[in-house]
């Protein structure tokens, strides 16, 4: 067997092992056997770091490695599940190995003391082992398993602190939300299946490559695939999840947005792009693009630390989303790679906010001040010196500006946004709403900064009890900001303005498998030629939100009041996130529970109650009539009457039986007398 | 005088009265006594049969097998009486009637 598929066996199966340790004997075990979790994720880490080196020293773009096992067997009809592995999953084997790991070393400190701390570590260990079965699948099957144990496992872990009826509310919402995506997903699968008559990868490619199934069942099957990817990657309309989730702790927002979860569905539309029609690419597109600016504006307006971070996570992944649909995907894998190190590292760097908030809240026995609103922060810039470094440097990863790693993949998306428009001029509205997300996005990340690190403290009574984190929480924070800068991207070259490196020398885009969309070729070629005015237009941008920030945030020349004053019905719908859940509340919840309260009634009263009860009424009486049939009838009249028969024949025979010998004898004599006048006559 | 007829007159006769003794006599040892005459006159018909029907001499044997069961029979049916009369006091058959229980 190829080592590579050594390696990934090992890396896809020691997390499951990890998860069956804790959750079985993690109690019993020293420090609740978080070292189990860790030393899994530890050894998954340094297998991928050594399939990473070993990419990078091969350097072929045409690296693929494919192993199946056979699962299903009858007859003509056969599953196999199997790893594909070629340059794409190793990366991405590496930033969830990554990632993984430093959540697990974050979370020691942040869940010390947390009474069922070996429970997260086992359902952490979970996550990592679904999300490495999307990564590693080579096909349909194993793609969908993972993806609802990826769905799982959130859902425990948003609802980990289940006692909290917001946390568990949270972890259902987040739940259903995906179920729905999950169903135009597994449409999706089953239309190709029913199609090509396979769900592996290479069968599905070379099915759609001959024609088996195109036009609009492609697209439907398309649209069905992406819903998995909405749902998962929370685009507008399904987003409504991951905001909420933000209940759930700290470090497992950091794994879920940089690594696990919301990867999930971009990484599948990496995955199958080639088989997706310009159709549904155009559609995949607009959905991307209106979750990008859509979410940044809800971002701007938030003060809860998290929920700025989980809003900047949408619209994050809507960029992803848009550059898959205007055919820049690979553009779209590499912002997925770069975002996951510095937005792992946000939400590592508001969780030590937060902790530190916590504790000194804590000591001053306060319950009402929320260590998680940005209001009640400010001026901790000299207290937690590593925090504030390592969440400016990402900060400024995000905004895109140049040496960092964001500015070069989020580059390529807008090149590619801007050469699909130049292309398609009839969606000029994509690369406005790239651009116009740009802007906000660098706008509300420095908020975000000045608000919690800068100017005065809002709460002067606290900041004598914030200190910095302990080293299990800055660790992460060190070595990840080290992640956000551009070197690690472009090497072997040295030029902070390409995104020219090893990525793009290994990590090419396929051709589309589709007849009449633009090769692979044609696209790269666009986005070249868009890269210049492209470039020029987002240092624009993003130079242009951090002014805008500064001004009203650090130097207060603007009032953020009086601009939210004067735009009052934007600041409104902005605050109040579109009113997204409350219309989903009032059009949907409401009607279907409405509904569901018909049909309730109907099945109650109706149904059950003259049905139901009138067929056991109709049965019941039956019965009682052929009871009395049986007891009167049979019992009484054919069955006792014999026995009381018997025992009268008995009882008139029983004068015959005198016990005499000489009237046994006359019987004898006069049985054989009347046997001989028979015989005679 | 020699023919069939009268001795199975005769044997019918001796029949009817062991019968007539084996079932109204009460005392033990005269319903013994009746079944003798019973078998005497099935003895008889033997012999007169074998005598007139040419069989040989089988009737004869016959008789003679039933006289020496006759003679055992007796003895076991006169223990059987003693034993009666030892546990009713009495040989009257009328009141072994326990059979009846």
């Amino acid at each position: 067997m190829n080592i590579f598929i050594q390696f990934a066996l090992i890396i896809y199966f020691l997390p499951l092992a990890a998860f069956v340790i804790n959750i079985m004997f993690g109690k019993r075990l020293p420090r609740q056997g978080d070292w189990v979790s860790i030393g899994a994720v530890g050894i998954s880490l340094i297998l991928s770091v050594t399939m990473f080196a070993g990419m990078l020293l091969d350097y072929n773009p045409d690296f693929k490695v494919e192993a199946f096992w056979r699962w299903i067997h009858l007859g003509a009809f056969n599953i196999d599940l199997g790893f594909l592995i070629d340059n794409i999953t190793i990366t991405m084997l590496l930033v969830v190995a990554l990632v993984s790991t430093m959540t697990h070393i974050f979370s020691i400190k942040y869940m010390e003391g947390d009474p069922l701390y070996y429970r997260y570590y086992a359902f952490l260990s979970l996550f990592t082992f679904s999300m490495n079965g999307i990564v590693l699948a080579n096909n349909l099957m194993l793609l969908y398993m993972s993806w609802e144990l990826v769905g799982l496992s959130s859902f425990l872990l948003i609802g980990f602190w289940f006692e909290k009826d917001s946390a568990s509310t949270a972890a259902n919402k987040a739940f259903l939300t995906n179920r729905v995506g999950d169903i135009g997903f597994f449409i999706g699968i089953m239309i190709i299946f029913m199609y090509i008559g396979s769900v592996s990868y290479g069968d599905v490619f070379n099915g759609v490559a001959s024609g088996e199934l195109t036009g609009t069942l492609l697209t439907i099957a398309g649209i069905g695939l992406f819903m998995g990817a909405m749902g998962k990657s929370s685009q507008v309309p399904l987003h409504i999840w991951l905001p909420d989730a933000m209940e759930g702790p700290t470090p497992v927002s950091a794994l879920m947005h940089a690594a696990t979860m919301v990867a999930a569905g971009v990484f599948m539309m990496v995955r199958l792009f080639p088989i997706m029609s310009p159709d549904a690419l155009v559609f995949v597109a607009y959905i991307g693009g209106v979750t990008a600016i859509f979410a940044s504006v809800i971002a701007v307006t938030q003060n809860d630390i998290k929920k700025v971070l989980a809003y900047s996570t949408v619209s994050q992944l809507g960029y992803m989303i848009m550059a898959v649909g205007t055919g820049a995907y690979i553009a779209a894998f590499f912002h997925l790679v770069t975002h996951a190190a510095f937005k792992a590292n946000l939400f590592y760097g508001s969780g030590s906010v937060i902790h530190a908030m916590h504790h000194a809240l804590h000591k001053k026995h306060d319950d009402e001040t929320d260590p998680q609103d940005m209001r009640n922060m400010g001026g901790l810039k000299e207290k937690m010196p590593i925090t504030h470094r390592a969440m400016f440097i990402s900060t400024l990863a995000i905004a895109g500006v140049p040496l960092f790693s964001g500015f070069l993949s989020k580059d390529a998306i807008l090149a590619g946004t801007l050469s699909f428009a130049v292309h398609h001029p009839v969606h000029f509205l994509l690369p406005v709403f790239g651009f116009g997300a740009a802007l906000i996005t660098a706008f509300y990340m420095f908020r975000l900064i000045f608000m919690t690190f800068y100017n005065e403290p809002q709460k002067p009574e606290l900041i004598d009890d914030i200190h910095e984190s302990p080293w299990e929480m800055a660790t992460p924070l060190v070595i990840l900001s080290g992640l956000s800068f551009f070197i690690f991207f472009t090497l072997p070259y040295f030029n902070p303005f390409s995104d020219h490196g090893w990525f793009t020398d290994i990590i090419h885009a396929r051709d589309s498998l589709v007849a009449g969309t633009p090769t692979a070729h044609e696209i790269a070629e666009g986005i070249h030629h868009s890269h210049f005015p492209a470039m020029l237009l987002s240092l624009f941008v993003a130079g242009g939100g951090i002014f805008l920030a500064w001004q009203m945030y650090l130097k207060k020349s603007w009032s953020p009041d009086s601009v939210s004053e004067k735009y009052k019905t934007l600041y409104l719908l902005s605050y109040n996130k579109f009113y997204i859940d409350e219309i989903y509340s009032r059009y949907v919840y409401t009607p279907v529970l409405k509904l569901a309260d018909r049909i309730a009634f109907f099945d109650w009263e109706i149904y059950d109650k003259y049905f139901i009860n009138g067929f056991g009424r109709v049965t019941n009486w039956l019965a009682k009539l052929t009871g009395k049939v049986d007891y009167e009838g049979i019992d009484q009249g054919v069955v006792d009457s014999f026995g009381r028969n018997t025992r009268r024949a008995g009882k008139m025979l029983r004068s015959l039986q005198t016990g005499k010998l000489q009237t046994y004898m006359l019987f004898a004599l006069v049985g054989v007398i009347f046997i001989m006048i028979f015989q005679v006559v | 005088m020699d023919q069939l007829q009268n001795y199975l007159f005769i044997a019918a006769i001796l029949f009817s009265l062991g019968l007539m003794a084996v079932i109204t006599r009460r005392n033990g040892v005269a319903v013994l006594m009746g079944i003798e005459l019973i078998l005497n006159a099935a003895n008889i018909n033997l012999v007169a049969f074998a005598r007139f029907g040419g069989m040989n001499y089988s009737g004869q044997i016959f008789a003679l097998f039933v006289i020496v069961l006759a003679a055992a029979e007796a003895a076991v049916a006169l223990a059987i009486v003693i034993n009666i009369f030892n546990n009713y006091s009495s040989i009257n058959v009328d009141e072994v009637s326990q059979l009846k229980q």
